[in-house]
């Protein structure tokens, strides 16, 4: 009877301990999956390793340098020795932190006599511009390659000291170095010529300063060459378009009845060079007439000239009460080019703009890094002896678009360093812009484009990764994968030479990369934390958890002390 | 043991506890960082929150430059054309006739009740086309923000307005540019457009960041397109309303922020012209304040050979008699608006301000001075009206002391005034948060003449009517209408619209009436203040009312702005819309904190059930000895002390 009365409660415990433990299965078998599964948001796969392979970016930059030898400068033995491609590599490390390698590749390409007639041909009549222009015409390179003839020392093609002639297509003509005559052995030939092919190269595509400008974004850059860094800023940053806006500020409509023909001005001088940039960005240009829009700042008078001033230093309050005015593009979300030309009003005029060495801007404009230019233009000269207000003024566009001109092409980032000692580079053609100088801005757009994107779509994979509560929907994971696709493309087309291509890519990536970015889907959910979940589950769960929590403790010191039981009664 | 359970159970609160505390934390950041996503979700601003601080030394860092201009390029692009010099700048002799033209115009009409309401119209004329395929990129007078609005997304009239008050029309007549209160935009879009809908959205939105309003609020759950009430006023007999869209704001606070960009629309801005006189601070300080944006094309002339953009902007305000003037009956221009007027806006070809002094033939009942000798007759609104008008191109306006300070003195506070003849109200009835009933009563004055007019409702889904109960009486019979277009709503996706033909009688009151049920709104459609009300917007009623005198036909004569509004199609009526009263409605409203506290309240039920069945299931019941009393416990302590045996 004692050992039944020892039973009975045991198997009552028993039974609890199997409801509790049964109740506790149910518990986590059932109920914790069918919260998490119901509980949970969608997130669609994101290529996360090949993003995570992409933010190292490692590029590759590859110029096709054909070199064509003009008659004169090799033997006909040492030609048909001539190793039929050269590929050389030089790689920099941009900042070491971020792991951004760019690799420069230059494949030259060493070509014979095929083409030295023809140049032999204007080396005796010594006319280096049409000797571009022929050439041209004969071997048509492609976007992004470069061809380089070489001449004989003795050429009268050049001027006397020029030794290096960048024409306005792809081509440069080298003459060859006094120290390397006909006789000398192919190597050392070539040996003379590699340093000033790569040098011409860097005038005509890319430098390595180029490329770390355009990677600004991600480098830091060292804090000494203040000069670099101004230079590197002026320019606008990549974007797929950009509007273009002139505005004439007419500061006294009561004195000046300003008339501009804009649109014949836009046609002869900005369309010709937008149309040569249209692979690089869509251009769209507007033009209005802003009355009684005055300058933030009192110009002085110096009476000394009879003129009144601005000083540089007061140039940078010029601009922000015309600003308000100036409106942005409530239709497009480009970012906006401004040119203002400004006629004084005829109480402050004429005005001057003062360089930071008090000395007059022969050309009466200056320019902001990424905001556009600014020119005075001065009409007292033109009120006559009687000045019977208000005046009517025709204004010179010819003048003015000059301005403006050079004011795009530094805003674009078109203009570039001087070119080294002993160049000659070519006047631009009626287009603004050389084919070089086009193939350059390609360069620096596409690493800038690649290098933004990869920012970006790195930049949501880790929020993504941060944030679990993000809904990821179908259609973001498909453009963040048709970034990171188009990505790779531009990356091999960079590789490979295709500069066109690679540019084309790295477009596309940016669009899907900041479509994906700025979906407004990705901020539903963040209003919806996980703690104010957990707030309303806690009157739930705990009442429910500490009971069964508090059951499966007891179960387990219970089996403790059976067992040390147990043990006792072995001893 | 139960010590033991019981410290456990309070770790375990102390511990959740905590948890509270940091995940209140942790909420404070992620909300801010939600704040800061939506901050940088305009693209324009920056790519990326990475780049914005990479960014920022770079705005520090922005120099200016002087502009070297050494290089060849624009030498070469002008030898290019060497062949035809270009000209040094010379002053022209002939002058290129400019394809625009801007006019300004001041209406002061004084009032019957001594308010004193003044009209401002602004019209620039473009001749221009929008419509086909070439892209309008160069502006001179004409707003460069709107005219890319209207390529951009291909619009043939647009009408937006914004008002605060509303008009009293049985006290001050009919207003030139009739107005709801809130705000108003209707959109007449051309038949090349394909997705309406998508248009109209990003074309609301590109508004409400040009003129600083909420029209961004405006969605499918507001829009309407109505069928016969908003024809378009511009040239074009498009009648195929799939390009119509139509929306109000009734709720929609006009202040100082909208004015502001209205301003910045004017050539000659705030700084020259009649616009000087546009100060917020007294033009808030009023009883109705509306200002307007019309843009539409117009002919140029009768044959309607060339046709041309008119973007009219107009300000229509009502100072009142005892907040503004101190109850005494005198007014001017400084006193209206802190300002007087010393120039004409150089670039208006004409610059006018009329006084309405058809009241006042032989000066009995006001005086203006100074004194005019021009005046001006026009038949507005039905009626003929007379002006003295004052022309501020003309240097002699300004007088001797180079300033125009018009003064208006009342002499005799009589006078009846002409009483409108067509009216307007609309209120609700019934009681209770379930049922009601919207009335709008239309009040036709005219002694003999019956017309017809077209009323249009735009009622918000969460009211919804009970269309079988609309009924329409006047003068106690059933009016029955000739035309209703009714579209009944969707929830959450569309709005009532009830357009109907009416006729008037003469001299009578006809009332409309229709019943609705109220709905119950999800908790986070409820707006910020859900027991202020919900607001339903004016009912329209357009009408051409039967007119006295001749009205002017001819839509391409010069005449004075504010009667070339709504264009005359005959000479024997002329054209009126009427807005009523925006209604308030009360919606059941919940206790917000409501949810929380049902899920607080449910948990704990559940928790107590399924506590007590748990224990029912895992404890092990056994009887236990009766613990002895206190007085016994007691009394073996006692004993115990003593060396006695316990109880």
């Amino acid at each position: 009877a004692a050992a039944d009365a020892a039973v009975m409660p045991s198997l009552k415990t028993l039974r609890g301990q199997l409801a509790a433990l049964s109740i506790a299965a149910v518990v986590i078998l059932i109920g914790v999956p069918l919260w998490w599964r119901t509980t949970e948001t969608y997130r669609a796969w994101l290529p996360v390793s090949q993003i995570q392979e992409l933010a190292n970016l490692q590029l590759q930059l590859s110029a096709d340098v054909e070199v064509v030898f003009a008659r004169g400068t090799v033997t006909p033995e040492q030609q048909k020795k001539v190793p039929l491609t050269l590929t050389q590599d030089d790689e920099h490390v941009v900042d070491g932190d971020l792991r951004t390698t760019i690799c420069d590749l230059m494949v030259t390409k060493y070509e014979g006599c095929k083409v030295s007639n023809v140049l032999n041909s204007f080396v005796s009549r010594g006319h280096s511009v049409e000797a571009d222009l022929s050439l041209h015409t004969l071997s048509e390179s492609p976007c992004g390659s470069l061809v380089v003839y070489v001449i004989p020392e003795s050429s009268s093609l050049l001027p006397e000291d020029v030794d290096v002639y960048v024409g306005q297509r792809r081509t440069a003509l080298l003459r060859i170095g006094a120290q390397t005559r006909v006789g000398r052995t192919l190597e050392q030939l070539l040996s003379h010529l590699e340093p000033r092919v790569k040098q011409v190269l860097q005038v005509m595509s890319f430098s390595h300063t180029d490329i770390t400008a355009a990677l600004s974004d991600r480098v830091r850059l060292s804090p000494g060459n203040k000069e670099s860094i101004a230079d590197s800023m002026r320019a606008f940053k990549s974007s797929p378009g950009y509007e273009i806006t002139f505005s004439l500020l007419n500061p006294d409509p009561k004195s000046h009845r300003l008339h501009w023909d804009i649109e014949g001005a836009v046609q002869t001088y900005i369309q010709p060079l937008l149309r040569k940039l249209a692979p690089l960005a869509n251009f769209s240009i507007d033009s209005q007439t802003l009355y009684y829009a005055m300058l933030g700042v009192n110009p002085r008078f110096d009476s000394s000239r009879s003129a009144y001033t601005l000083n540089s230093d007061s140039l940078a309050h010029v601009i922000n009460p015309v600003e308000a005015r100036l409106g942005s593009n409530a239709a497009s979300s480009n970012p906006v080019l401004n040119f203002l030309l400004y006629v004084p009003d005829a109480h402050h005029s004429p005005l001057h703009i003062n360089d930071h060495k008090k000395q007059e801007v022969p050309s009466n404009a200056f320019h902001s890094p990424r905001w556009g230019g600014i020119m005075v233009y001065n009409v007292n000269d033109f009120y006559g002896p009687e000045a019977a207000f208000p005046v009517d003024i025709n204004i010179d566009m010819a003048k003015v678009m000059g301005v403006f001109l050079a004011q795009l092409r530094l805003l674009l980032g078109v203009q570039s360093s001087a070119p080294p000692p002993r160049f000659l580079v070519a006047p631009c053609s009626s287009a603004g812009i050389a084919d070089w100088e086009l193939d350059r801005l390609m360069w620096s757009r596409s690493v800038e484009n690649i290098a933004t994107a990869t920012t970006t779509i790195t930049s949501l994979a880790q929020l993504l990764d941060q944030i679990g509560n993000i809904v990821i929907n179908d259609n973001i994971a498909q453009q963040v994968s048709s970034a990171v696709t188009s990505l790779q493309l531009a990356v091999a087309e960079l590789e490979s030479g295709n500069l066109r291509f690679a540019l084309q890519y790295s477009k596309e990536a940016i669009l899907a990369s900041e479509r994906a970015f700025f979906d407004p889907s990705l901020l539903h959910l963040l209003y919806f934390p996980d703690d104010q979940k957990f707030a309303i589950y806690i009157p739930l769960f705990l009442p429910m958890c500490v009971p069964i929590l508090l059951s499966l403790l007891k179960i387990v010191s219970d089996a403790r002390q059976r067992r040390r039981e147990k043990h006792a009664k072995a001893d | 043991m139960a010590a033991h359970r019981c410290s456990r159970s309070a770790l375990l609160l102390i511990l959740c506890g905590l948890t509270l505390f940091t995940a209140a934390d942790s909420q404070e950041t992620t909300v801010n960082g939600g704040h800061h996503a939506s901050a940088v979700k305009n693209p324009q601003t920056s790519t990326e929150t990475a780049d914005q601080t990479t960014e920022q030394p770079a705005v520090e860092e922005r120099r200016w430059e002087a502009t070297e201009v050494e290089e060849a390029t624009p030498d070469d692009a002008a030898a290019d054309k060497q062949d035809s010099p270009v000209p040094e700048t010379v002053v022209l002799t002939s002058v290129p006739q400019p394809k625009d033209d801007f006019q300004e115009e001041l209406v002061i009409r004084p009032l019957h009740s001594g308010d004193i309401y003044a009209s401002f119209q602004f019209r620039t004329v473009w001749e221009t086309d929008f419509t086909r395929g070439n892209k309008v990129s160069h502006y001179r007078l004409f707003p460069k923000s709107l005219g890319q609005v209207i390529s951009k997304f291909s619009v043939r009239e647009l009408h937006i307005s914004f008002t605060q008050g509303y008009w009293r029309t049985m006290q001050w007549g009919q207003p030139f540019q009739p107005a709801p209160p809130g705000a108003e935009l209707w959109v007449w879009f051309q038949d090349s457009v394909t997705d309406v809908d998508s248009t109209w959205k990003e074309l609301t939105n590109v508004l409400s960041g040009i003129f600083c309003a909420s029209l961004n609020f405006i969605d499918s759950t507001n829009t309407v397109q109505p069928s016969a009430s908003f024809k378009p006023l511009g040239i074009g007999n498009v009648t195929d309303h799939r390009f119509l869209r139509y929306a109000t704001l009734p709720r929609e606070i006009v202040c100082t922020e909208n004015l502001t960009p209205w301003k910045k629309l004017l050539p000659c801005g705030s700084k020259a012209g009649l616009a000087v006189l546009l100060k917020s601070e007294k033009l808030f300080h009023s009883s109705f304040h509306s200002q307007a944006v019309h843009i539409r094309p117009m002919c140029q002339d009768w044959e309607c050979k060339t046709t041309s953009w008119e973007l009219r902007q107009t300000l229509n305000v009502v100072f009142d008699l005892h907040t503004s003037a101190q109850g005494k009956r005198e007014w001017s221009l400084f006193k209206m608006f802190s300002r007087t007027l010393t120039e004409a806006c150089p670039l208006a070809s004409s610059s006018k301000i009329y006084i309405d002094i058809t009241d006042n033939p032989e000066g009995e009942q006001f005086e203006v001075s100074p004194a005019t000798p021009l005046l001006s007759q026009a038949s507005v609104l039905g009626d003929r009206r007379t002006f003295s008008v004052y022309d501020l191109t003309q240097q002699i306006t300004f007088g001797t002391v180079r300033s125009l300070n018009l003064l208006i003195r009342w002499k005799s506070s009589e006078g009846d005034m002409l009483r409108p003849l067509l009216h307007g109200e609309r209120y609700v009835a019934g009681y209770g948060l379930q049922t009601g009933e919207i009335h709008t009563l239309m009040y036709n004055y005219h002694p003999y003449r019956s017309f017809p007019v077209l009323l249009l409702d735009s009622v918000p889904w969460y009211l919804r009517l009970y269309i079988h109960t609309l009924t329409v009486t006047s003068k106690g019979k059933d009016n029955k209408p000739s035309y209703i277009h009714y579209q009944p709503s969707k929830d959450r996706v569309r709005p009532h619209l009830l357009e109907m033909l009416v006729q008037l009688p003469p001299n009578s009151v006809t009332e409309v009436t229709v019943q609705f049920e109220r709905a119950l709104l999800k908790w986070t459609e409820y707006t910020p203040d859900p027991n202020h009300g919900f607001y339903v917007g004016s009912s329209v009623i357009s009408s051409l009312v039967p007119s006295i005198v001749a009205m002017d036909t001819n839509s391409t004569r010069e005449r004075p702005l504010f009667s070339s509004f709504f264009p005359c199609k005959e000479e024997s009526s002329y054209f009126v819309r009427v807005y009523t009263e925006p209604l308030l409605v009360n919606l059941p409203t919940p206790d917000f904190s409501m949810p929380y506290n049902v899920i607080c309240l449910t948990c704990t039920v559940v928790a107590v059930g399924y506590g007590s069945l748990y224990n029912l299931l895992t404890r092990s019941f056994q009887i236990e000895e009766p613990n002895p009393g206190l007085a016994k416990r007691i009394a073996n302590v006692i004993r115990k002390m003593r060396g006695v045996p316990p109880l």
